[in-house]
């Protein structure tokens, strides 16, 4: 028994649970869906081969056109927003002091908040007529729109919600900056920098690692935003905030078009691996200009 | 750290801006509590105060709110609690005993394709769960689960990507002498793992449980994807279903529905919250 348990292969029966449930829930639902995404496939009946249609369809589509075109704007404004924003917070809590460690638990506390209670709390802050957010922009004399009812402005609050939760990104900052050699900083202080020139020239070259790590994260979650315009506006008003997962759920479980949402989810898989790629290449051109 | 004037200002500077971002991080969920004790005039009045007026109704006004919440004739709350408690009970023990195995496999038992597998297991996390979830759907159907609770919490009993990760860099972490001293006494794998490596593994184990538990009781889109029968909702569907329900819910009661579904993980937080950011950050960072 011992010998056997010791044999370079002892391993192999470790994993296999696992092994199985990779099988089970992750290869055969994307080779099932790669094989559905060739049929037309409603369920009821067996599915029908139709070859490449469905891409092709999906390239015609002007709604699918619309729920990408929505997601990347929305990525695009909470990506870089929330680094930055992330970037000055984990800066402003960088000291060891009992109200920032207490800082530090409010501001990661939206992160533990289930996304479809986020999702009440902050329709009702939004609400047009007696929101929490328009009482206050009325108490300094601006009048505040129909946030979630109006174009443009249901993107932003989509976007000022989704800033709420960024928590992650400030604990792993502040642990990247608590690792930058303190003397550095001082240094930087002697030659004259002020805090804002030290905070980026001094602690952002140790930081990026982490920049970029979050980044990654932000793309790949930003494909699949769903439960908030799902539940807040509907992926409306005139479909301004229909994003990929939405309209990809839809035809799933609304349309009955499993063939078509097949399609979708590994033209999704493609679209987040050509993002990954895209932002490994331009960081990696950042890197190498810098040195 | 000195005194002088300008370092003084520049502290005074910082503590009122750590006290600004505050506020306005903890304003949604003060906000949320402060409309769910209040009675609906006053909820839907454009006043800013947190309590509702006198006082001293706060209490009785609370409780009948909440009393409102759960006694609802159409969204039953008591029931979809229970449901979420069994199904994330069922999911996160499943979990953690198929995880703990797997990631000890993988850190310290010998095999071959170690690496491609940790490359694969990673590669699962970055999979969202929208591409899955049209062929899952089919899957289960075909296997008959449609209209149980098994699409939410039977694969957890395989093991999870993200527990079997952490776990594994902790196994990795411990000193590899252990291991060695462990065989040379005659000790099987399973008996340096029982024995040695999971009685050390306490923390990273309780790690686990937490952000398992968060991901569980917080998940909409599975349950709303897999969950057909209205009696297996779990309070994620059921609190969507409340504020999307037929005539308005009145934002004080949905506040307070709201507060019902938050305040299990808030409090497992609260008393946590140590674990839950260190564990956010280790697993980024070193990895």
């Amino acid at each position: 028994m011992s010998a056997a348990g010791r044999s370079k292969y002892a391993g192999l029966l470790w994993v296999t649970p696992w092994l199985i449930g990779l099988c089970v829930f992750f290869l055969a639902p994307m080779g099932l869906g790669a094989y559905y995404s060739m049929t037309d496939y409603t369920m009821l009946e067996p599915p029908l081969w139709v070859g490449g249609d469905n891409y092709l369809a999906l390239l015609k589509d002007p709604v699918f056109r619309r729920a990408v075109l929505n997601t990347i704007i929305y990525a695009a404004f909470v990506i870089p927003l929330s680094v930055v924003l992330a970037l000055a917070i984990a800066g402003l809590l960088d000291v060891d002091s009992r109200l920032s460690r207490l800082v530090r638990v409010l501001v990661f506390t939206p992160t533990v908040v289930p996304l479809v209670a986020s999702a009440m709390i902050w329709l009702w802050l939004f609400n047009g007529d007696h929101g929490l957010i328009n009482a206050f922009l009325h108490m300094i004399g601006m009048s505040g729109p129909n946030w979630l009812g109006e174009r443009g402005f249901a993107m932003a609050a989509l976007v000022i919600m989704a800033l709420w939760s960024i928590g992650q990104p400030v604990v792993i900052y502040l642990a990247a900056l608590q690792d930058v050699p303190r003397e550095l900083y001082e240094a930087g202080q002697l030659d004259g920098m002020g805090p804002i020139r030290r905070f980026v020239h001094v602690a952002m070259p140790s930081i990026a690692p982490a920049v970029f790590f979050n980044v990654i994260i932000q793309t790949i979650t930003a494909w699949q935003v769903f439960a908030a315009p799902y539940i807040m506006t509907e992926g409306g008003p005139d479909r301004s905030t229909y994003f990929y997962s939405h309209y990809l759920y839809d035809n799933a479980f609304l349309f009955q078009r499993m063939g078509y949402a097949s399609a979708m989810a590994w033209v999704q898989l493609m679209l987040i691996a050509v993002c990954i790629l895209a932002i490994y290449a331009v960081t990696r051109k950042l890197w190498s200009t810098e040195k | 750290m000195s005194l002088r004037g300008p370092n003084k200002a520049a502290r005074v500077t910082r503590s009122l801006l750590m006290l600004v971002v505050a506020i306005i991080f903890a304003m949604p969920l003060v906000w949320m509590a402060a409309t769910s004790i209040k009675p609906e005039s006053q909820a839907m009045s454009q006043g800013l105060s947190l309590l509702p007026d006198p006082v001293t109704s706060a209490p009785s006004q609370a409780a009948a709110n909440y009393e409102a919440v759960l006694e609802d004739p159409t969204v039953d709350f008591p029931l979809y609690m229970r449901n979420t408690i069994v199904v994330v009970a069922l999911g996160v023990f499943g979990c953690i005993i198929s995880s703990v195995v797997v990631a000890y496999g993988l850190a310290r038992v010998p095999m071959p394709g170690r690496k491609p597998l940790i490359v694969i297991t990673i590669g699962t996390m970055l999979i969202p769960f929208p591409v899955l979830m049209a062929p899952l759907f089919m899957l289960y159907a075909k296997l008959g689960w449609i209209g149980t609770f098994l699409p939410l919490y039977a694969q957890f009993w395989l093991g999870n990507a993200f527990s079997i990760f952490l776990l594994h860099q902790f196994f990795k972490s411990l000193p590899k002498e252990l291991d060695e001293a462990a065989s040379i006494d005659g000790c099987s794998h399973w008996q340096t793992f029982r024995h040695i490596a999971l009685p050390l593994s306490r923390n990273a184990l309780a790690v686990v449980v937490l952000l398992h538990f968060t991901y569980m009781w917080n998940d909409f889109l599975a349950p709303l994807v897999f969950i057909v029968d209205r009696e297996q909702f779990t309070l994620m569907l059921g609190l969507q279903l409340y504020q999307s329900k037929a005539g308005q819910t009145p934002w004080n009661l949905l506040m307070a529905a709201s507060t019902m579904t938050v305040l299990p993980v808030l409090v497992v937080f609260v008393l946590t919250n140590r674990l839950f950011t260190r564990s956010s950050m280790s697993g980024a960072v070193k990895g």
